[in-house]
């Protein structure tokens, strides 16, 4: 009973980081139809300058705002720069352009930090709190928490709330209808790409203390389970997305504590199948089943 | 009459093949234009091309004086132009509060957008006790109108309607007509419509342009070409 409930809260935590990856491969997959199988390349990317930043100047947390507003940054030139040159005929183009940036950012970061991995710091102790002998949850965890529910929360207001928000997702609905009646979809496109690359930096952030540390990569793992997570919340929904990050979460953390840490990758590849092949829409899709 | 809107020399081809030839159009201020046609006559690539959406191969788009090449889409109602595109557009994901919100983002002027708005459910009552509903669960004549508020949210000069009796009732048909007719009359729009339903759109319309693949076959008054038998029955199909 004290191992459940102590890979339930580790698998809650480690959810918690995959459902604001999936969140991020949400925001862009509505809004162009691609998965941005880049985006673990591109928050690896920004926590290397994240902890440059980090190492030469003694702060976590000036690394750490570097490495969000980098992925801000990375994801509006990424958009701009790369993907809006994509002949967009077909969706199929822009999966093998961001498979593409996947080498380039690797092959980049390989040349200027190395392929060895490097050490990751946590701003918090990852030592867990102890209650009635069960190990629950550690200040990093706490930390984790807190920084994803207040991302899903300002998205949340951000799309539901704001004009921003509201030609954000006409942007993303209905692209000629929005620019007939004025919207800037190109802006918004950027401004899509730019949002989710930063919350996939700070994912990267979150999780990277918890994995072997910083290395090229050091995301594909991570990639793979919150692209799960995203797939098992449909891909076009944002609360799905945080539901199949949990779930995923959940998942890994009892394969990884009853069956052991190497059969984990299997279980969620399993999942995906079962998903696919089950409820291709997703767990949380309304409408017809999508083809993935 | 001055002119609000006029075309000169309008190709316009998706790929090699031209769906547009040469066409001249002039569109009085104050005024309802009917383009008429059957299915595949150019009808919506015509307005289309007038809203910016398509670019002509040659030729240009006059908006009160104003040359509109170059100018992009989402400029063109900042200019006063108002498209409702075929399948009027609404967006069914989002509510209709949103979708008319959608209307009006672009105005500076954000006092008149909400009294824009509250004349809009004033206007459409059915839209008013609807709000909160998302599009899609609204049925054809309200998403018809939602798509007509959206667009007079935005206080346009020009309103470019794609076949908007598509799939509504008789009735409801007529509402819109009678509607366009009072919007024209109050506030001076302009309306430029394409219509499969002849009888109803001569009925409400001031003029007539008739088009037939791709060119424009006659430019006439809309009584002339309701008692042109011959018109009718060559182009018009009544």
């Amino acid at each position: 009973m004290d191992r459940f409930v102590f890979l339930t809260f580790d698998g809650l935590s480690r959810g918690a980081v995959y459902a604001a990856f999936a969140l991020a491969l949400v925001l862009i997959w509505r809004a162009t139809r691609i998965v941005n199988f880049a985006q673990g390349a591109m928050a690896v990317a920004t926590a290397y300058v994240g902890y440059s930043v980090s190492a030469a100047t003694g702060s976590y947390w000036l690394g750490f705002a570097v490495a969000v507003l980098g992925g801000l940054l990375l994801g509006a030139v990424t958009e701009r720069v790369v993907m809006r040159l994509v002949d967009h005929s077909s969706h199929l183009n822009g999966v093998v352009v961001a498979l593409g940036l996947v080498l380039v950012i690797q092959g980049v970061l390989g040349m200027i930090y190395g392929n060895e991995f490097r050490p990751a710091e946590a701003p918090f102790s990852r030592e867990a709190f102890t209650v009635g002998g069960i190990a629950l949850l550690s200040r990093f965890d706490l930390f984790v928490f807190g920084a994803v529910f207040l991302v899903v929360a300002l998205l949340v207001v951000l799309f539901t709330r704001t004009s921003v928000g509201l030609r954000m997702r006409a942007s993303a609905f209905a692209p000629d209808v929005s620019r007939l009646l004025g919207v800037n979809v190109g802006g918004m496109l950027t401004l899509g790409w730019a949002l989710a690359a930063a919350v996939g930096s700070l994912a990267g952030m979150l999780v990277l203390p918890t994995e072997l540390g910083l290395h090229p990569n050091a995301m594909d793992i991570v990639f793979v389970s919150s692209f799960t997570a995203a797939v098992v919340g449909g891909l076009d929904s944002a609360v799905g997305a945080v539901a199949g990050g949990l779930i995923v979460g959940l998942l890994l953390s009892y394969v990884s504590g009853y069956l052991g840490a190497t059969v984990a990758p299997i279980a969620v590849l399993l999942l995906l199948v079962v998903v696919l092949l089950g409820r291709p829409g997703g767990l949380f899709s309304r409408s017809a089943a999508r083809a993935v | 009459m001055t002119a609000l809107l006029e075309a000169e020399q309008l190709t316009v081809g998706y790929g090699a093949a031209p769906v547009l030839h040469s066409v001249d159009l002039t569109v009085a201020q104050g005024s309802i234009t009917a383009v008429l046609g059957a299915n595949g006559a150019g009808k919506t690539t015509l307005l289309r091309t007038l809203s910016g959406l398509l670019r002509p191969a040659t030729g240009r788009v006059v908006l009160d004086g104003q040359d509109l090449r170059g100018v992009k889409v989402e400029q063109m109602v900042r200019r006063g132009v108002a498209h409702v595109p075929e399948g009027r557009g609404v967006v069914t994901e989002l509510t209709v509060d949103e979708n008319l919100r959608l209307g009006g983002l672009w105005r500076r002027d954000r006092v008149d957008a909400k009294r824009a708005l509250d004349e809009v459910y004033d206007l459409f009552e059915p839209l008013a006790r609807r709000r909160r509903f998302p599009g899609h669960q609204l049925s054809g004549g309200e998403r018809q109108m939602l798509a007509l508020g959206r667009a007079l949210v935005g206080r346009p000069r020009l309103l470019l309607l794609d076949e908007p009796s598509l799939g509504l009732a008789p009735k409801v048909t007529a509402q819109i007509m009678g509607l366009l007719r009072t919007l024209r009359d109050r506030t001076g729009l302009t309306v430029l419509l394409v219509e499969q339903n002849v009888r109803s759109a001569l009925s409400v319309a001031d003029t007539g342009i008739v088009m037939s693949l791709g060119r424009v076959v006659a430019n006439a008054d809309a009584a002339t070409l309701r008692d042109d038998e011959d018109m009718r029955h060559a182009y018009l199909g009544f």
